[in-house]
């Protein structure tokens, strides 16, 4: 009989345990893991204007400006990335050129933001500020001077102001305001001397203005003013030295002005007795070559040739050029046409680069889709040949747990552990790691991506959403799961859902396109006759495990989709159930709606129904404004409906699908921060339901100002705004909490299930409610905010927060947690409450991004994966990036870290100890007997 | 610039904010706005001393007015300016990959045209120039523990092993301090019913 257990070997044991636990609470990853679940694709957009540099040595780069408001430095043979930067939505960038061969110009904010950035890093040079009037298209002009290391002069001409600002340091040379009435300078030229300046400006429609002035003080040298009989568009190029090919206003025909001394004399062209087939509006483009211009409409670039003042031939013409370099000019003595055609096949080999790339820097929307199930069974002699690698792999990382691996073994761990062809397979995996990532963009394309590696699996540019002849420009809208199969209908692939416009108008008809999830086929295509406002996804499936969608017309008027029998008769048995709500944010009002059976104009289309406002909440416009409305995710599921806290006492959620959170701000704080003093601005938060219309919660927050973000999981609400008093960021948490079985406090019944939670919950009966709420402090200021979704939602809840400066923190809910006091009960310490701090931690360790940055981040979300522990987290913006979360660490699975090597050493070690003992304990009992 | 703070304190990255005196922090604008112009300084020698994080680059330094208002980029020698702004209290943002800055509170007074003052909104500290320096080094990720024997022992095997130890070793140490009497006892029941051995277990486990 073995002696009671002493308590100090339980102690130990507990010591042991302990120290065991604490080592696992470590958070981060190490920087050996990057790569190894997540990550991280640079984009530029599309491409609106390139110009092209190259260097007498060295690689050849092109300098680009996308519509993403991106300028990047790019490398013609590879594309890769030297430099980008991308700049603010509010200080869009219009032209780009290039300076001394060392420096880009870029001319932003409607003519005022003159920026120059050194060409082999990046790195911004001078900025300049210039005073302009908005309402004119600027204009950047630099004076190529052929001599080395002498300044060249940047010229920006706006309205009647003309600019010429050193290359070198940014500092205003000269500036010159032109007196005559209502005059624009539309074009900036050069003489060949390089030593007088064309100024073209147009007063009035017709009437030309031609100033010569000296390059280098800005003096009028000449003026000559001509009436035209046709207006002119104001475009115009400077051909050979004194002749002048200017644009008419209906962009139809050409004007040649030759300038002869002090007159004028002119002569009408029109374009379709040159080119055929004029579509589009033809644009003039610059090209310093002696009686050669270059016309660009549509889809086909000419080149034209000058013959006196006369006429023109044209020379060639070249089919879909991408992108123009404005910049190439032609020094050397070059055949014309041969350099042309190696022009454009570069032109060619840049849009090559962008085709995939143009899409994915302008996601709209995002949703998942899994993979195929794996079919066919492994074979033995693969798993024998995986075996053995798979040891290798093991002893080759233990050794470098154990700090015995060489560098190159080190090495060899890195490379085995990126390359795990497992992460990367086309079919679905235990854990749910493995799945598609479909984007929708702004141009109306569907990609798919891989999220083990990022890579594309399809991509589909729908033609339903294709501009069409017509000139209507349609717009992607949302994209949405349209057939998820389970069960009996397995075999199928599952579908995609997308929802377009045929025009930007809200009023304009609708469109529908259904994709097969795995290749990306459009499957079905739709035109509506109504238009799209509200698109609403219902739980309700029909036979084909079909989802049915409600699509809400401007008229108010919803649609059921897919059209089948079956979907409508199933929607009837729920339709008594259905609510939806509007937001209006132009009439500050906020709206609840139920539907009801058939349509007032077509009443033979039941598959249209009519609705019905029932309630309504107005604000007043003169003291608040709609700033921001949130809701829970629609796939968000919630584990437990109560909630222990310290004392044993039981506070249950209070959760329905119809919480809606709202916030208003008062009409001075809508503004941006500077502009309003903190008595005039608050900013009230609502938390409302959504089918009766009911407030259960307002509170006013005085000094408070927008903009306002939200973020809105289980029973609660978080929300950033900023402080005017206190002049800082502030986080703001509400919990709400049914307070109405606040009385039902059986732990043991709830434990065994026996609770009477079943109890129907009707958003019809007046909710007793307890809320709670707290503010903290945080630094940043925030672009987007999104939750983590777990499949069962057991994992605790992090709140991923897009900040200013790209980067997305994930800030765990504990730390928004109403209930955090300045000092905690010894229960509330051990109920893993913090004490409250008046600011929200910013620890490195937990940007998710880690030293990455997804530029102009716009948009994260989290996708539940299989395992519970874990979420995918997708961010996109400029950039794209994916990585797996676990915010309560892997506790279901063990981690790509975990030693089997060690595992089996361990084992072995223990075998051995088994039969050591086993022989020695022999050994002594012989001994025993002969004795 | 007058008192500056020793680079050492400036290594420890304790107080990051710095040097006094009154540069020209200002410009009266040429028409309505004021233009707020400072530096950022990023010390090389934070970052070489401690190894570790991004080099310093001021090419992706952007400074944020108004939570995203107005963007700009900061010069090679770290000077920026913001042109054309109002009267009023505004807020100055700089993100910069590695590092850890506070917002700045600048007040640009209407009546006393000219007039800048700053603060930083995280530690309230007034700053008489508009530097802006790192509150701190931000570092991504955790640092590789080297190997050691603690953290060996801390694993489930370590622990498994360490129980074993005990047991072997331990155990027949306390069970000297027992009492003899006890001892005594304890042997006596032994004797009636006797305990298998362990080679005998396996043995009858064999069988």
């Amino acid at each position: 009989m073995a002696p009671p257990p002493p308590r100090h070997l339980l102690l130990i044991l507990l010591g042991f345990v302990a120290a065991a636990s604490l080592a696992t609470l470590a958070a981060a990853m190490y920087e050996d893991q990057v790569g190894l679940a997540d990550w991280h694709q640079k984009y530029i957009g599309k491409v609106k204007h390139a110009v092209y540099h190259s260097q007498k040595s060295g690689r050849r780069r092109v300098v680009v400006l996308t519509e993403e408001n991106v300028i990047a430095s790019l490398d013609l043979r590879s594309g890769d990335i030297f430099w980008r930067h991308v700049i603010d939505k509010n200080d869009p960038v219009d032209q780009l050129s290039l300076s001394l061969g060392k420096y880009a110009v870029t001319l932003s904010s409607g003519g005022s933001i003159l920026r120059a950035w050194s060409l082999p890093d990046g790195q911004m040079v001078w900025e300049t500020n210039l005073e302009v009037s908005k309402l004119s298209k600027p204009l950047l002009h630099i004076l190529s001077n052929n001599k080395v290391a002498k300044d060249n002069l940047v010229l920006v001409a706006a309205g009647r102001w003309i600019y010429a600002v050193s290359s070198i340091d940014g500092v205003i040379a000269w500036e010159k305001e032109f007196s005559l009435d209502g005059i624009e300078i539309k074009q900036v030229l050069q003489s060949p001397e390089n030593d007088i300046l064309f100024v073209v400006g147009i007063a009035g429609s017709s009437k030309l203005n031609l100033y010569q002035l000296n390059a280098k003080t800005g003096e009028v040298v000449k003026h000559i003013q001509e009436s035209f009989p046709g207006a002119l568009c104001g475009e115009a190029l400077l051909v050979s030295r004194n002749v002048l090919v200017a644009l008419d206003e209906t962009r139809s025909g050409l004007f040649l002005i030759e300038i002869k001394g002090e007159s004028i004399s002119y002569n009408k062209v029109h374009l379709s007795d040159l080119v055929q087939d004029l579509s589009g509006t033809v644009k003039l483009l610059p090209l310093m070559s002696n009686g050669v211009i270059a016309l660009q409409e549509s889809s086909t670039l000419s080149l034209l040739k000058l013959k006196g003042i006369d006429g023109l031939e044209v020379i060639q013409s070249f089919e879909q050029p991408a992108a123009l370099s404005e910049a190439l000019t032609i020094t050397e003595k070059m055949k014309l046409l041969p350099l042309c055609t190696i022009w454009v096949l570069k032109l060619n080999l840049l849009s090559n680069l962008q085709v995939i790339e143009d899409g994915l820097a302008s996601i709209l929307d995002v949703i998942t889709s899994e993979l195929p199930v794996e079919k066919d069974g492994v074979s033995v002699a693969n798993v024998e040949h995986n075996l053995f690698e798979w040891l290798k792999g093991h002893v080759l990382k233990l050794k470098g747990t154990l700090m015995l691996a060489s560098a190159d073994e080190l090495a060899a761990i890195q490379a085995l552990r990126l390359k795990s062809s497992e992460k990367n397979k086309m079919t679905r995996d235990h854990n749910g790691f493995r799945k598609l990532l479909i984007v929708l963009t702004k141009a109306g394309k569907v990609i798919a991506l891989h999220t083990g590696d990022g890579r594309i699996i399809w991509s589909n540019l729908l033609p339903s959403l294709r501009t069409s002849k017509f000139g209507e420009i349609p717009s992607a809208l949302g994209i949405y799961q349209w057939q998820v199969p389970h069960h009996r209908v397995m075999r199928e692939n599952p579908s995609i859902l997308v929802v377009g416009r045929s025009g930007t108008d809200s009023s304009a008809p609708g469109v529908l396109s259904v994709l097969d999830s795995y290749s990306g086929e459009e499957l079905n295509s739709l035109r509506f006759d109504h238009s799209v406002v509200q698109i609403i996804p219902l739980t309700l499936k029909d036979s084909s495990e079909q989802r049915l969608h409600l699509i809400v017309d401007s008229h108010s008027r919803a649609h059921l989709y897919p059209r089948s029998p079956d979907a409508i008769s199933l929607f009837l048995h729920e339709m008594p159930n259905t609510y939806f709500y509007t937001v209006d944010i132009e009439k500050n009002v906020i709206r609840g709606h139920s539907l009801q059976k058939s349509c007032y104009l077509s009443f033979d289309d039941e598959y249209c129904f009519s609705t019905k406002e029932l309630w309504s909440i107005i604000f007043p416009s003169d003291a608040e404004r709609i700033a921001v409305s949130e809701t829970q995710k629609m796939n968000e599921v919630v584990h437990t409906q109560a909630k222990i806290i310290a004392d044993q006492d039981v506070m249950y959620k209070y959760l329905s699908k119809n919480l809606v959170f709202v916030a208003t701000l008062s009409p001075k704080a809508t503004g941006e921060i500077g502009s309003a003093a903190p008595e005039e601005s608050w900013l009230v938060a609502y938390l409302i339901d959504a089918v009766t219309g009911r407030i259960l919660h307002r509170v006013t927050h005085h000094g408070a100002q927008g903009p306002v973000h939200a973020v809105v999981s289980e029973n609660w609400v978080v929300y950033h705004y900023f402080n005017l008093r206190a002049h800082r960021f502030e986080m703001a948490v509400i919990e709400i909490y049914d307070q109405s079985r606040a009385d039902n406090k059986d732990v043991m019944k709830l434990i065994l299930g026996k609770h009477n939670l079943s109890a129907p919950i009707t958003s019809y009966t007046r909710p007793e409610v307890m809320v709670k709420s707290q503010s903290y402090f945080f630094t940043h200021s925030v672009k987007t905010m999104a939750v983590t979704q777990t499949a069962k939602g057991i994992t605790s809840k992090q709140i991923l927060i897009g900040t200013i400066g790209d980067q997305v923190l994930a800030l765990d809910k504990r730390f928004v947690d109403p209930r955090r006091s300045v000092n905690p009960t010894q229960q509330e310490k051990e109920e893993g409450l913090l004490p409250l701090t008046d600011s929200l931690p910013i620890i490195p360790m937990f940007y998710v991004t880690h030293s990455l940055q997804v530029e102009a981040l716009r948009g994260i979300i989290s996708i539940p994966s299989r395992l519970e522990s874990t979420t995918h987290v997708f961010t996109y913006g400029v950039d794209l990036f994916y990585t797996r979360l676990a915010p309560s660490r892997t506790y279901d699975s063990l981690t790509d870290e975990f030693s089997y090597a060690l595992l089996l050493i361990t084992i072995a070690a223990l075998v051995a100890a088994i039969i050591f003992t086993w022989i020695w304990s022999e050994k002594k009992e012989l001994s025993d007997k002969w004795r | 610039m007058a008192v500056c703070i020793p680079r050492l304190l400036l290594a420890l990255f304790a107080v990051a904010l710095a040097c006094a005196g009154v540069d020209a922090a200002y410009q009266p604008g040429a028409t309505e706005g004021h233009t707020i112009a400072g530096r950022i300084k990023i010390d090389a020698a934070i970052t070489s001393a401690k190894g570790f994080g991004l080099p310093a680059k001021t090419s992706n330094t952007k400074v944020i007015l108004n939570g995203g208002q107005r963007v700009t980029f900061a010069r090679p020698d770290g000077y920026f300016a913001f042109h054309n702004v109002p009267a009023g209290t505004h807020l100055i943002e700089v993100s910069s990959l590695g590092y850890l800055f506070s917002p700045v509170r600048v007040d640009i007074s209407a009546r006393n045209p000219g007039h800048i003052q700053a603060a930083l909104t995280e530690t309230r500290r007034v700053l008489n120039e508009l530097v802006l320096e790192p509150l701190r080094e931000e570092q991504y990720y955790e640092i590789r523990e080297p190997f050691s024997v603690m953290s060996l022992l801390k694993s489930p095997m370590g622990l498994m092993l360490g129980f074993m130890v005990i047991m072997v070793f331990v155990m027949p140490k306390m069970m000297e301090n027992i009492d003899p009497e006890e001892m005594k006892q304890a042997q006596e029941q032994m004797r009636n019913s006797p305990v298998p051995s362990f080679s005998s277990l396996l043995a009858r486990a064999n069988s």
